[in-house]
Order: structure tokens, then C-alpha cells, then sequence
């Protein structure tokens, strides 16, 4: 057993949230390692050549809300990162319309008038007022979650805060967030809205990831996620990352080793090392033994509190409620290598819709038929898929003339009632094509090849419990100071010198490094450093 | 009223904006989309093609045309090797700018220089008396910019020309293209990999149909001035009567600009023998340059807060902006920022500026003005390294 020297920090997980964290920590001048278990950086940010001259995207498609400061603080354009403008969405309808949004906002009124003119004039209003709403929430992403239940000064003086930061927004505003807050997505959209297909698209962005239908209470919220990039302006920090969203990680990885901390993949870790409650190293599969300061777990809270260190290390009310943390995984991915680009039959041509998102989401009643699917432990035969194709936006990411299809599908539950995904995963495979051909009559003779990933696929090949994307729903009693469990929400644990900074901890999934800069600022402060 | 260029039916057929600009009297598409980004992200990201035939052109040749040329320019001429290309200015006999340009050097007697201004007259007094002979071609020569990282990709592609890959930035080859003369020379006005083909107005079209056609699996897009603004300001580029001013513009000495005072000392060779505007220029590079181009970084924390005080986020300019605007040092005033935009890959506000030498030095704090809500505001700003954006790719040799 090789004893191997020791570092200030080692990161475990080689997600773009890991790399942030170990990034950061790097720059204050921490001797940092980042252990990753495949052969690749990124978890689930990462792109792949699946299929020759075809780079796929394979889990995570879009960069969401990658934060504005984490890519000037890490100088991340200098290390190749570069978003890509995804602007329109388009959702094609069985009778051969279709609901375009766009940049052109002239060109969206017009669309949404064909349908309700009443609709294009309150799509207007509507996305000013989740603009709104997104500004009154970003704050919060931005901060570390106080202790509600603490008299620490320290953490009075945050609630204060918050306090005046929501009083500061405003009767109406305050009513509006209430309601976001609790309402299903198709409610909220309702009251706003009388057409159908346009409510259905609009609602899937409550759902995406999440194990919830778009009439669940609490969908509503997720929504406003899509309007945080709004905030940055300009900024436009949501979009498609060049080279596909592995992109993200290289360039954060490549900030990371240009400031010193080393990063080593195809190293598993078994569990950390502890002595009198304190985390002292990590022992990996192959046996071998390294020693830290610190250690910091990128990897999802089941992994972080239930593999990665003994259960009688921890307080049995946080063994309770992280074994009940609710990561049950409902989307899976379908990625097709084509010979050229389909048609839309209700606007065929390779036009600029096509550089945009196509959501097959047809009305409320079809998503939440296909969650109704789910809950009984079936994947959705007439999924709702929300499509991108990579190729068109960055041309890198296939051959010239051909192109590469990401498709992200919901549902497909991690637990299956009958069967298992490794003889269901072909037939899920089908139900998409089947369903996307109806939009695209001529996809099937274009595909050259296919990647079917179930959750249970993405559980085995990146480590995520239960294939959920988000390492833990984005469900009210899993976010801010309750992520992942009441009084572990600050990055730290019972453990001294083990931190989380993963997904599983505020303020949530998607690209966005958050958790794993705002885990490196409260890491930094016990190690008597700050942030710069 | 501006009329058509030589591709006019194909930039007009894309512009679906109807958004035009005049540009030494030909329409120039601004945008030819509803968003000028995407056109932008082509060229960062995969190719965009222009029209760049408003360009004036002229053609130099003879015994003396690089006697004559070597007097005219502030670079060395004589030095330049058949096949290379030259930027440089050329000055009054007070060293000051009167324009700036490209000089292709096509054989030993022969010489192509473009300019943003009309230029044949200049050019015939400073050879008055030399064997040349001066041929202005501005109508006779179309020009296509392909730039970005792909557009070696869709040349080869169409051409398959193995001198393409061995091609060096600021180099130039001869070939044909439906049995007439094309030039390709790697130059551009974008900081990226990219070429400029040179053309008869009659093959134009036919050379833009092919280029866009073997650029559809690239990426290529139609490239319009406001997406060129964006790319040239991160490139670091100056646009002459927006960063500074011909001498046959100014209407006041302090608006007149010397080579060193435009960041474009590096081209500017004293040693050469004598040239129009050599003794100034020696004068100045002994005594030193009163003002110097820089690279703006606006403080983005410090916008934020501006903009936050009056509830408001960051509204900077999404396109180019060109109206000047005072730049300051510990509240005096000590130059102006001519170009600024917010640049969509490097996430920062950035301004091409002109200041006070002495506050010239990278990371030298100044500030930048700014009007929030009506009412104008100093943002902290800090002189950065130009260009702003400098991938590899522009100098390399491609890859592929």
C-alpha cells in the first residue's frame, strides 16, 4: 500500500462543479488534487466521440447558467470556453403548425398571434415578469444559505439580509414569487395564457429533470430558472458550449491545472479517511492511500454521506434524511449520429429553427400523460423531448453535412415495473424515434447511429444516484438551506475537513459552478483565506 | 445615395433586415439576420463571408513602383518579399496618418495597396516624375473576406490547393477560378484565421455561390458590419474616422494622429531611407509620443454597481458603439474612448481608447464614462493587452 504525499485539498469527482471548487482553491494557493473515476474529466459535462468523426454531448446539452463571475475569475475564455447563442425554440404540432419563439420578437408575436393574439401580447408581459421574479431570485444563488434556526450573529446578519433583499422587491413581486412558489408550472401558465401547446412548452422547462408533471404543485418554480440568464444581459451565459458541454469542462479544467492543482483520472476513491472525526485522506479501489488537509466531495449526497465515509461517523438523523434525499432519476437521453439534416414537416429546410431548441410538446395533457406513465413505472411511449442539434450550432461537432441530434426525453423512471433498462433500453430508444419521426418523417433513414441512456445508464457510467441530473430534485424541500439536509446546507458536514460541493448542494443542478465556487468561498474562510 | 457592389444580388437576396449601411457609396449589409450575433459566433466559431469590394484598390507598377511605394509608406517596401503582404500607413511630411492599409506585393514591379479613402492623386504626386505606371482598380476588383476558424477548411475544400496550407498570415497566392486571376491573400479584419479574395466583378457572384455553398456543412454565414465592428475591437483593430482621423479629415491639428500615437509604431521603420513624414517621425520617436492607443477593460463589479444603484442590470452596448466618450485619471481628463462593445466570448466591456502616455501602461487604472439612467457616471476601467482576443489560429498554419 504506497503512502503518497500529502496535498492541502483533494477533490473527489472530476465534475465541472469539482473543477470550479478545486480551481478556486488552487488560486488562494492550495496544494489541490482532483481524483476522477473515468477516464475523462467532466462527469456530466463531457463530451464524447461515440461514434467516429461524431462528438456527442452525451448527458448534459446546454450550458444554463454558468455564473458570469466563475468564467472571469478562472479566465475560462482564455482556456477555450465559449457559449453559443441558442435563441428559438420551435414546437411542432401534430396538425402541421407550429409555436416559434425567437429572437425576432416581432416574428414571435406574429407566430403566437396565428393562435391567440391575446396569448402574443401577454408573452410579452409574461416574460418581463419572470425577468422580474429571476432578478429577485438570483440573490439568492449567489449567496450561501443562512441557518434559519441559528442565533450565530453571523448568520442573523445573512437572514437580515435576505429579509430586506425580499422586501425590497415589492408587494406585487412578493405575491408573484409566493405563487411561483407553490403552484403546479400548467397553473401559473394558465393564469397567464389560453393556448395550449404554447402552456405545454412553456411548462416542460418546470419539469425538465425533475420527477414532476407540469399540474405537480411546486413545477412552477423551475421555471424561473430559465429566466435567470436574462438577468446577465448581455452576458448570455445560457447557450451551447463549443465542443459540446465537455468544452466546459476542459476549459475549467485546463484554468484549474494552469493553476497548479493536479488532476488525475481513472482513480476511483473508496471511501475517505478519517480519524477522530476528522476527514485526513482518501484511500482508492487500487489500494493506494492520499493524505489531505481537506477533503471535498463533488459527488451527489447519497455518494458523499453513504459510500464515501462510515454511517457511524455521521448523526443518524442525517444518515435518515439523506437516505430519503429524493434523487430518483426521470429523464433519459437519446443521441443520433445523422447523414444529413431532417426535415420539420411544418417547416421543412434547414433553416435558423433549426439552430434552435424543437420541444415536442404538443399540449399540458401529453406531458403529463407521459408522467402519468412514469409514476406506474413505465417509460413514456409519446415522450416529451426537448431537442437540440449540436452540429448545427457548433459545425465542429460532426463532419461537414452530417450532424449530430440531442435529444433530452422525459420520462423514463430509474425503477422499472417490469423488466430492467438493460433489455427495456432499446424499446425506449424506439418509443423517441418512433415519436420524433411523426415531426420528422424522414429521420429514420438518416440515422447512422444511436446512443440510448437510460437513468440507470447514467447512474452506471457517471456515478449520478439514480440517474438524477441534477444530483437531487430541485423540489422546495430540497433546495436553499434544505440542500441537501437541514444544517449541512453551508458545504460543510459533521465531519471537520470534509466538504460537499456538488449539485446535491445549493444552489442546485445544471452548468453553472455554483456550488463548487460558493463551497471553495466558505472552504477558503476556514483555512483562513478568502476568495479574491 | 450608395448603389449596388459587384455582389449585390447575393447580399441582397440574404438581407432579410433590409438593414444597410453606406459604405464609400455601396450598400453594406449591417445585419442579415435578426441577430447580429449569430453572425458574430460564425466567425469566432466557424466562417463568415463579406462583401468587402467598397474597398478602394489600387495597382502600382513599373521600375520605380517600389521606390515609389517605399516613399509613400511607412514600412520597409524594399524588404518585402513577391507573395507578401504588408499593413502599414502612410503619413504627410508631418508624420501624420492619412490612411492605412493593405500592400500585396504581386511581382517585383508590381504592387496592390487598398485604402479606405480615394488615394489615386496622392499616389501620382508622391511618383510624380517615377517610372509607374498607377491604375485605380476600385471598380475592377471585387474583394470577398472569408474569415474564421474554418474557412481554410471550406478553401481547401474548394480549391484543394496544397500552397493553401503552407499559406502564412500575411502571405498571398495566385490562382484562377473559372479562367479568371484570383488573389488569396491571408489577411482580415476580424483577429482570426481568415482570407481575402481578390476577384473580376464579373466571377464575384459566382465565387460567393461556391464559397457559401462548400461553407453550408462549415457553418458559414453572411458577415455584416455590425458583427465586423464587434470582431475588429476584439482584435484590437482601429477603424480610421472612429479611432482616429485622416489627416485629410481633421479640421484642427490635435485631430491628426502620428503612427506612434495610433499604436502603430511597429510599422514604422526609421532606418528605411527617406520617406514622406521621416523627419517628424524621427522628432517624435526621439522626444517621445504625447498619447497612445490602449485597451480598455471596464470593471464589470464596478457597472454592476452603477447600474444597481439605479435598479437597474449592466446595459452596455450589445453592438459597437462609436461615439466617444472621456476617459479619466484620478478625475482628470486624460483621453477618450472611440470604440467600445461588449464582447459576447471574452464576457467583458472592452474600449479601444486614446490617453495620455503616461497612462498608457497595462493595468493602469483610469475611468471610463459612462451614463446610467441619463445622468453620466465613471466606471473604473483598467488598460489592458491588445488584441483583446488573439487565438493561435490567426498566425498558425491551419490544420485542417
Amino acid at each position: 500500500m504506497a503512502k503518497q504525499q500529502e496535498y492541502d485539498a483533494i477533490v473527489i469527482g472530476g465534475g465541472h462543479n469539482g473543477l470550479v471548487n478545486a480551481a478556486y482553491l488552487a488560486r488562494a494557493g492550495l496544494k489541490t488534487l482532483v481524483l476522477e473515476q473515468r477516464h475523462v474529466l467532466g462527469g456530466a459535462t463531457v463530451s464524447e466521440e461515440i461514434y467516429p468523426g461524431f462528438k456527442f454531448s452525451v448527458f448534459s446539452y446546454v450550458v444554463s447558467l454558468m455564473r458570469p463571475e466563475i468564467i472571469r475569475e478562472l479566465e475560462l475564455v482564455r482556456h477555450g470556453l465559449t457559449i453559443l447563442p441558442l435563441e428559438s425554440t420551435i414546437t411542432p404540432l401534430p396538425d402541421g403548425r407550429y409555436i416559434y419563439r425567437g429572437p425576432d420578437s416581432a416574428a414571435t408575436f406574429r407566430n403566437i398571434s396565428q393562435f391567440s393574439t391575446r396569448d402574443a401580447e401577454a408573452y410579452r408581459e409574461y416574460s418581463y415578469a419572470m425577468y422580474h421574479m429571476a432578478k429577485a431570485v438570483k440573490y439568492i444563488l449567489s449567496i450561501r444559505p443562512p441557518d434559519p434556526t441559528s442565533f450565530d450573529p453571523r448568520e442573523l446578519l445573512a437572514l437580515l439580509k435576505l429579509g430586506k433583499h425580499f422586501l425590497s422587491l415589492g408587494e406585487e413581486n412578493i405575491y408573484t414569487l409566493a405563487k411561483l412558489m407553490t403552484m403546479s408550472s400548467a397553473d401559473f401558465l394558465e393564469e397567464w395564457f389560453e393556448t395550449d401547446p404554447l402552456i405545454a412548452t412553456l411548462s416542460a422547462s418546470g419539469i425538465i429533470g425533475t420527477f414532476l408533471g407540469p399540474r405537480s404543485p411546486g413545477s412552477a418554480y423551475v421555471l424561473l430558472h430559465h429566466y435567470m440568464g436574462e438577468i446577465d444581459g448581455v452576458f448570455r451565459a445560457w447557450g451551447f458550449a463549443r465542443g459540446g458541454t465537455g468544452g466546459v469542462a476542459e476549459a475549467i479544467a485546463s484554468s484549474a491545472r494552469a493553476l497548479g492543482a493536479e488532476l488525475r483520472t481513472e482513480a476511483r476513491v473508496a471511501h475517505v479517511i478519517t480519524r477522530n472525526g476528522r476527514a485526513v485522506g482518501v484511500a482508492l479501489e487500487n489500494g493506494d492511500e492520499i493524505y489531505a488537509k481537506r477533503i471535498i466531495s463533488s459527488l451527489d449526497p447519497k455518494l458523499t454521506f453513504l459510500k464515501l465515509v462510515d454511517r457511524s461517523e455521521l448523526p443518524d438523523d442525517l444518515v435518515a434524511r439523506v437516505g430519503k434525499f429524493d434523487s430518483y432519476g426521470s429523464s433519459g437521453k437519446v443521441n443520433l449520429a445523422l447523414d444529413g439534416m431532417p426535415d420539420l414537416s411544418c417547416l421543412p429546410g434547414y433553416g435558423e429553427h433549426m439552430r434552435g431548441a424543437i420541444s415536442i410538446s404538443p399540449s399540458v395533457n401529453y406531458i403529463e400523460r407521459a408522467y402519468d406513465e412514469a409514476k406506474y413505472g413505465r417509460f413514456a411511449k409519446k415522450p416529451y423531448v426537448d431537442i437540440i442539434f449540436p452540429s448545427a450550432i457548433d459545425p465542429g461537432m460532426a463532419p461537414p453535412g452530417k450532424h449530430v441530434m440531442s435529444c433530452f426525453v422525459q420520462y423514463a423512471p430509474y425503477t422499472l415495473a417490469e423488466g430492467d433498462w438493460n433489455s427495456q433500453r432499446e424499446a425506449f430508444g424506439d418509443a423517441v424515434v418512433d415519436t420524433l419521426s411523426e415531426y420528422m418523417p424522414n429521420l429514420k433513414n438518416l440515422i447512422l447511429h444511436r446512443q440510448v441512456l437510460s437513468p440507470w445508464d447514467i447512474e452506471q457510467t457517471i456515478g449520478l444516484s439514480g440517474g438524477n441530473i441534477f444530483q437531487g430534485e430541485l423540489s422546495l424541500s430540497q433546495l436553499f438551506f434544505l440542500r441537501p439536509a437541514p444544517g449541512y446546507a453551508q458545504y460543510r458536514t459533521p465531519i471537520t475537513n470534509y466538504y460537499q460541493c456538488g449539485s446535491g448542494t445549493h444552489p442546485g443542478g445544471g452548468i453553472t459552478g455554483a456550488p463548487g465556487r460558493l463551497a471553495a468561498i466558505e472552504i477558503l474562510k476556514d483555512a483562513g483565506k478568502v476568495l479574491q | 445615395m450608395p448603389i449596388p457592389s459587384p455582389l449585390y444580388s447575393r447580399t441582397a437576396a440574404l438581407c432579410t433586415t433590409q438593414e444597410w449601411r453606406d459604405w464609400s457609396g455601396y450598400f453594406s449589409a449591417i445585419t442579415y439576420g435578426p441577430s447580429h450575433e449569430v453572425e458574430y459566433y460564425a466567425v469566432r466559431n466557424a466562417a463568415g463571408l463579406m462583401d468587402a469590394s467598397p474597398l478602394y484598390k489600387y495597382e502600382i507598377t513599373g521600375p520605380d513602383a517600389e521606390r515609389l511605394l517605399d516613399r509613400m509608406v511607412t514600412r520597409n517596401v524594399a524588404k518585402s518579399r513577391v507573395g507578401q503582404v504588408l499593413y502599414t500607413p502612410w503619413c504627410d511630411e508631418d508624420g501624420k496618418v492619412i490612411d492605412d492599409g493593405t500592400l500585396a506585393r504581386l511581382g517585383p514591379q508590381h504592387f496592390r495597396l487598398t485604402a479606405a479613402d480615394p488615394s489615386l492623386r496622392w499616389l501620382q504626386d508622391v511618383g510624380y516624375g517615377l517610372d509607374v505606371e498607377l491604375r485605380d482598380v476600385s471598380t475592377q476588383l471585387a474583394a470577398l473576406a472569408l474569415q474564421g476558424p474554418k474557412s481554410y477548411a471550406i478553401l481547401q475544400s474548394l480549391f484543394s490547393n496544397p500552397k493553401l496550407a503552407t499559406l502564412r498570415y500575411y502571405n498571398l497566392l495566385q490562382t484562377e477560378f473559372n479562367d479568371s486571376p484570383l488573389t488569396i491573400t491571408r489577411t482580415g479584419y476580424t483577429g482570426d484565421l481568415g482570407y481575402e479574395l481578390w476577384i473580376t466583378p464579373e466571377q464575384a457572384p459566382a465565387l460567393w455561390d461556391r464559397i457559401m455553398e462548400t461553407g453550408a456543412g462549415y457553418g458559414i454565414m453572411p458577415l455584416g458590419l455590425a458583427a465586423l465592428d464587434i470582431l475588429r475591437v476584439e482584435a484590437g483593430l482601429l477603424l480610421i474616422e472612429v479611432d482616429y482621423s485622416s489627416t485629410l479629415h481633421a479640421r484642427i491639428p490635435e485631430q491628426q494622429s502620428s503612427p506612434y500615437e495610433i499604436g502603430l509604431g511597429w510599422a514604422v521603420d526609421l532606418d528605411k531611407p527617406d520617406f514622406i513624414g521621416k523627419q517628424a517621425l524621427q522628432a517624435e520617436h526621439a522626444a517621445g509620443t504625447p498619447r497612445s492607443l490602449v485597451g480598455l477593460e471596464v470593471d464589470w463589479h464596478d457597472l454592476e454597481r452603477l447600474f444597481g444603484e439605479a435598479k437597474l442590470p449592466p446595459q452596455v452596448a450589445g453592438r459597437a458603439s462609436r461615439t466617444a466618450v472621456p476617459v479619466y485619471a484620478d478625475g482628470e481628463h486624460v483621453g477618450q474612448a472611440t470604440s467600445m462593445v461588449f464582447s459576447p466570448i471574452l464576457k467583458k466591456y472592452i474600449a479601444l481608447a486614446t490617453v495620455r502616455s503616461e497612462y498608457a501602461a497595462s493595468g493602469t487604472p483610469l475611468e471610463f464614462e459612462i451614463t446610467v439612467e441619463y445622468v453620466r457616471q465613471r466606471a473604473s476601467a483598467t488598460v489592458g493587452k491588445m488584441p483583446f482576443y488573439n487565438p493561435p489560429q490567426k498566425r498558425a498554419l491551419p490544420n485542417g
